[in-house]
């Protein structure tokens, strides 16, 4: 029996009277690529956040390396890194101070971050750009920034809540094939989000699928196919989700622009 | 923990030297209170008979200049939240209150300074203190006051979303705080409802704590003082991290 990293135990969040995560009951193995994919306003944010405890379950419990994230919420934040769907980079501080804040925040030894700073400042090719304010960056910049950032301190688990969104080919394939890379050799989880149905095709394990905050299928790609009859992912994801456009979440904070055009085109294609 | 408070104290002195306006208004403002305060009202308060008011009054606007640079604070949290940072330090392995408290000091470091340069200002003003040596328990006070209040700020910042609702608390809490303090006139003169408002406001204790350090004359006495800055200070600090302790995002 595998071991499970990410442990979700009928899990229901609640704003007001809208049920976002509708008693969801999730586990992740150590070791796996895991995503998340859903429609707009499905509650995979909700769902992340409250992995990394930013928000409180209305109920149930959810486990990060054995640790309730609401119970034992410092020892579980020792166990992850995460990269949000929205930038959380501060803008007056320079790419390199960013980094530096974040490994003194994770206690990396001054000398070994050194080090790792200047090792991922260059894969995500911002290295260069070390000494910029990030308000000059341009937003795929910034979200290479963020990657970079969370990676830093090693985590045990990353979450990536539409990490690529915004980002060309090139990069995307860059930064996949570097995160598999750490999975393989260190073992990393990796529980991710993302509208790209071809990236969660080529990169997850496995897969969930959630509607309106219920899980409606899950398994690996071929199965998801299978269970519906289909021949793509993409397929299998629309039978399931349905063709109708979702209402764009109301959550101001979020930046919407992008989002709804990337899932424009997953659905029109 | 203490090099993890250094680097979000760095943080905030980072940001606020790169932001030419705030440097600039960081002095004006404490000029323009010295000018306003000190000088306009110099004259009235020398036909009644009570001396200099240059003396009496620069005690009161130190704790003015702290406490409103102080009270902002706040703002920089709603800041963080819409900018996305602030998720960035709730999900670090860090307990919420060091993150308040390396937010806070960072804050109060430059309402602290801001106090100084109002001192310096009133200094050139002609303004001179009783007794020099008591100086360094003047800006003991004066740190105590800004991170105090600057505390306070970032437990309503951390309440509340918007902006507006901010300045809206903000006015309704702090600013009556000061006036009815005895930031502004001696308690022996006025009437007893004012002076019975002034002693339950806890400012009025910093002022007179300010006050007596900086010029001998002293209302509550040092002691009571001292007290009541040390309760402010604990319950603020606590209030702030209370509420940093329930911050959700
Ligand atoms: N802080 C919040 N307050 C109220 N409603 C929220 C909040 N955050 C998310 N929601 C709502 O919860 C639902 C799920 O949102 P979210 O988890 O962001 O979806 P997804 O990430 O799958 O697009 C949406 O209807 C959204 O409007
Ligand atoms: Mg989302």
């Amino acid at each position: 029996m595998r071991e499970s990293i990410i442990s979700i135990n009928n899990v229901t969040k609640r704003f007001g009277n809208l049920t976002a995560v509708d008693n969801i009951c999730l586990n992740v193995f150590q070791g796996e690529l895991f995503a998340l994919l859903g429609p707009n306003g499905a509650g995979k944010s909700t769902t992340i956040k409250m992995l990394t405890t930013l928000l409180k379950p209305t109920s149930g419990t959810l486990l990060l390396a054995g640790h309730d994230v609401v119970k034992e919420s410092h020892a579980a934040r020792n166990s992850f890194g995460i990269v949000f769907q929205d930038t959380s980079l501060d803008e007056e501080l320079t790419a390199y101070e960013n980094m530096a804040l974040h490994a003194a925040l994770y206690s990396v030894p001054k000398d070994k971050a050194e080090g790792r700073i200047e090792q991922m400042l260059t894969l995500v090719e911002l290295w260069d750009r070390r000494k910029s304010l990030v308000k000059t960056f341009s937003g795929g910049m910034k979200r290479r920034l963020e990657i970079a950032r969370g990676l830093l301190h090693h985590p045990k688990i990353l979450f990536l809540d539409e990490p690529t969104l915004g980002l060309d080919t090139q990069t995307r394939n860059m930064l996949w094939e570097y995160i598999i890379t750490v999975n393989k050799n260190e073992g990393m989880t990796v529980f991710f989000t993302t509208h790209y149905l071809q990236e969660a095709e080529s990169v997850a394990h496995r897969i969930a699928i959630v509607d309106h905050g219920k899980i409606v299928a899950m398994g690996d790609a071929a199965q998801l196919k299978e269970k519906t009859g289909t021949s793509s992912l993409e397929a299998a994801y629309l039978q399931l989700t349905g063709k109708q456009l979702r209402d764009e979440t109301l959550d101001a904070a979020e930046s919407s622009r992008e989002r709804i055009r990337a899932f424009r085109r997953i659905r029109n294609q | 923990m203490l090099s993890i408070l250094y680097q979000l104290w760095l943080r905030q002195m980072k940001r606020f030297l790169r932001s030419g306006l705030r440097i600039i208004m960081g002095f004006v403002q404490p000029l323009i209170y010295m000018v306003a305060l000190g000088y306009g009202l110099n004259s009235v308060f020398q036909r009644a008979g009570n001396g200099s008011y240059i003396q009496f009054i620069v005690p009161g606007i130190i704790v003015q200049t702290i406490m409103f640079s102080s009270m902002f604070w706040g703002a920089n949290i709603i800041f963080d939240k819409q900018f996305g940072f602030l998720k960035e330090t709730l999900v670090a392995p860090v307990p919420r209150i060091i993150i308040m408290l390396g937010n806070s000091l960072g804050g109060a470091t430059i309402s602290f300074l801001q106090g100084i340069i109002l001192f310096g200002i009133a200094l050139a003003f002609g303004f001179r203190p009783a007794n020099w040596s008591e100086l360094p328990f003047t800006f003991l006070c004066m740190a105590m006051l800004a991170l105090a209040v600057v505390s306070f700020s970032a437990g309503i910042g951390a309440v509340v979303n918007d902006m507006q609702a901010f300045v809206a608390v903000n006015n309704f809490l702090l600013i009556p705080l000061f006036f009815l303090s005895s930031a502004l006139y001696p308690l022996d003169h006025v009437p007893k409802i004012m002076r019975l408002i002034a002693s339950v406001n806890p400012i009025s204790y910093h002022v007179d704590a300010v006050r007596t350090s900086l010029i001998g004359v002293s209302h509550f006495g040092l002691p009571l003082d001292m007290a009541v800055i040390t309760i402010v200070l604990g319950l603020f600090l606590y209030f702030g991290s209370y509420r940093f302790n329930r911050l959700q995002a």
